[in-house]
């Protein structure tokens, strides 16, 4: 299985940690990966203001050069989402509905795909709370929802039992919006913060000293108001702890 | 087409400032969802209720104009007379003909978020009509002349202190009273006047059923009926997407109201009304309004399925914490985020924009509406019109640039990192980064990860 590793544009900048703990997780449970070097962005942050057809030549890009691998994996699944959803070619239409079909969200390749039932050097001792994204949960499923008569089950909260000594706080609102939305935090800005301070509220009510999570631009709002608040709550991928 | 798409944020933004109320707001709207949450865990069939609902609208809106000939034709088999009204300007004409007939100057009206579209209120005052809301919280808002905040709860933006002013104000109760026992005593006394006062009375309809040429309204506090039974006119208005095939499917959707609407198992009152009695007269004014163009688009037909509980509301975490008021439309909130551009694409171009697209809207909606997945297709239809801001417009093409070269991204991401490091305070200016107002951007990495790759492969191989 020829897996390529996407790195979404906002984490290659500014998390490159999230990329080498996606990596060396990978590379441990024995998935030989590639990164193809000329990958940008998913095209999200234009389909999301309206401008879907600005992304042509996003996906352009994204389907040469991803072509060649099996499937693709990524840790982000704001992005993951995105592509599932809406990853479109006029001139390589097949490439892209297979692409499409097999792209996954790094929880879920590792649940789903690689069947991972324990990582045995995974070890973090702390208390962490897991900071659940809409669009892994809703939109990918990642996690049961709270809106839904359902059983209960969640694919990150799985792999993190899997980590020695972590404990994992409760929340009152286990899957509240952290209010990033793209450039919803800027075009909303006060309702956004709003958002992102009350999330953190919960996380820190409960004993968090850690906040976890699938999806970087969420952690990179909660961080954004824990940095503002002085605080020494820590944000980590949930990719970091799972490489620990 | 240029908007002021900023109107949902700016409001957003002035609620927000009173924090204190803001959180209470956010809290009491929680507290209503955690009730239809406790309401929908009690029936394990849910899902499948929500499903067959959904299947059901589907049906309707697949033969819709079928089932409201069939309406009309057994509504008038009743002895109601039944009127059509292309808008909201023909809605108002026709209630208002029929008011001149009976010399008719005095009205009770309960709840209907349709006339509020319609705005058939100021329509009638400006005419010399004396219009009572009977509703409670429709009459609180009238005596403070405001409009809904939620179209469940029109006045859950308000406190009991507010009330108690406004009643002191209006109703002559004692200074400073905030027992919701006597404030409501209060409005009893006040409204009951009203209703023996009144000529006409006019209701909302939630479901209209074509089978039988009936249809039911549901109310907490009777008012519909006390208005109907006591008048000797009983206009009824609807939205022509009210009408549901028979009544056997009334169950489903009893069921389902008022669990997503509050957590109660049902409404107080459930009234049904088929026919005039001894005496009177009723009509039935089924309104289009722009539902026949949404009707005719296969990406927003569904919105057409609402049956008005208010669920989306109380669950967005974008209203909660800015007010129904900020969306400036009669139904407010992610539903009417999709239902208002029909209407005016120009004036409520923001509105799909007010939202993280976080889908708890469609996983709460009892009829199964993709809430979410509309606003995205909103934002494409206004992108495409031209509806949104100028300068949103540019950044997009601006990205579209940058992402499709690969080598121009690498330059801008290295450049732009270099910046950072070298001015922190210009990324973290206010002015400059809206982001940066109320939190801080993230320090910026001597190298990306795409540079570390690149390292390792070089170490590796060479």
């Amino acid at each position: 299985m020829n897996v390529g590793l996407f790195i979404p544009c906002y984490v290659d900048q500014f998390y490159p940690q999230v990329g080498i703990a996606t990596l060396r997780l990978l590379e441990s449970l024995g998935v030989t990966v590639t990164f193809p070097m000329e990958q940008t962005c998913c095209g999200q942050p234009m389909a999301n203001s309206g401008f879907q057809r600005l992304s042509a030549g996003c996906d352009k890009n994204f389907i040469q050069n991803f072509a060649n691998c099996d499937v693709v994996v990524g840790p982000s699944g704001s992005c993951v989402l995105h592509l599932k959803d809406h990853l479109h070619s006029d001139e390589r239409p097949d490439e892209a509905a297979r692409l499409r079909a097999n792209v996954y969200e790094l929880c879920e390749f590792l649940t789903d795909v690689l069947k991972v039932e324990s990582l045995p050097n995974a070890r973090f001792p702390h208390r962490v709370g897991l900071h659940t994204s809409c669009h892994g949960q809703r939109g990918l499923g990642l996690s049961s929802m709270s809106e839904l008569v359902a059983p209960t089950f969640s694919k990150p909260e799985q792999l993190l039992r899997m980590v020695d000594g972590l404990e994992l706080i409760e929340l009152t609102h286990p899957d509240e919006c952290c209010g990033f939305g793209g450039t919803f935090c800027v075009f909303e800005e006060a309702l956004s913060s709003k958002m992102g301070k009350d999330r953190v509220a919960d996380h820190l009510r409960h004993g968090a000293e850690v906040i976890t999570g699938g999806d970087m631009s969420c952690l990179m709002q909660l961080e954004g108001v824990l940095r503002r608040q002085n605080s020494s709550v820590k944000i980590k991928h949930i990719a970091e702890i799972l490489a620990s | 087409m240029e908007t002021a798409s900023l109107k949902h944020a700016e409001a957003a933004e002035a609620f927000l400032r009173d924090e204190e109320n803001a959180d209470w707001h956010n809290e009491t709207l929680w507290f209503v969802r955690s009730k239809r949450d406790r309401a929908a865990h009690s029936l394990p069939e849910w899902e499948q209720l929500r499903e067959q609902a959904s299947q059901i609208k589907t049906h309707t809106l697949s033969r819709l104009d079928d089932y409201l000939i069939q309406l009309e034709e057994n509504a008038k088999k009743n002895g109601i007379t039944v009127h059509w009204a292309a808008n909201g300007d023909e809605h108002n004409r026709i209630v208002h003909s029929i008011l001149q007939q009976h010399n008719a100057s005095k009205i009770v009206k309960s709840k209907s978020m349709l006339t509020e579209e319609c705005h058939l209120n100021p329509y009638l005052i400006e005419r010399g009509i004396e219009v009572i809301d009977t509703d409670l919280g429709e009459r609180i808002i009238q005596l403070r002349n405001e409009p809904p905040s939620h179209i469940v709860m029109p006045a859950i933006h308000l406190k009991k202190k507010h009330i108690g002013d406004l009643f002191h104000q209006h109703l002559g109760t004692e200074a400073g009273a905030e027992d919701p026992q006597y404030l409501t005593e209060a409005a009893r006394i006040h409204l009951r006047q009203k209703f023996l006062m009144a000529d006409v009375a006019i209701t909302g309809v939630n479901f209209a059923i074509a089978e039988t040429g009936g249809f039911v309204v549901c109310t907490n506090e009777g008012n519909a009926d006390l208005g109907a039974h006591l008048a000797k006119v009983h206009i009824a208005c609807m939205g022509i997407e009210k009408v549901i095939p028979k009544a056997e499917h009334l169950g489903v959707f009893l069921r389902l109201l008022t669990r997503s609407a509050t957590g109660q198992p049902i409404t107080t009152f459930s009234s049904h009304f088929r026919k005039p009695g001894p005496g009177q007269e009723m009509h039935l004014v089924l309104v289009d309004n722009g539902r026949t163009r949404q009707l005719a688009s296969p990406d927003f037909r569904n919105s057409l399925k609402c049956i008005r509980c208010g669920a989306c509301m109380n669950t967005c975490p974008v209203y909660r914490r800015s007010g129904g008021h900020s969306y400036h439309t009669a139904v407010a909130g992610p539903i009417g985020s999709i239902l208002a551009p029909n209407i005016d694409m120009k004036e409520y171009a923001d509105l799909p924009f007010a939202s993280t697209l976080c889908g708890s809207c469609s996983n709460v909606c009892p009829v199964k509406i993709d809430i979410h997945q509309q606003l995205y297709k909103w934002r494409q239809v206004l992108g495409e019109a031209g509806a949104v801001e100028s300068s949103k417009k540019m950044g997009m093409s601006g990205m579209d640039v940058l992402f499709s070269h690969p080598w121009l991204y690498r330059f801008a991401g290295r450049a732009g990192r270099w910046l950072m490091q070298k001015f922190p305070s210009l990324a973290n200016k206010p002015s400059l980064n809206p982001w940066a107002i109320h939190r801080d951007m993230p320090k910026p990495p001597a190298q990306s990860f795409r540079d570390w790759y690149a390292e390792q492969n070089k170490k590796t191989n060479g």
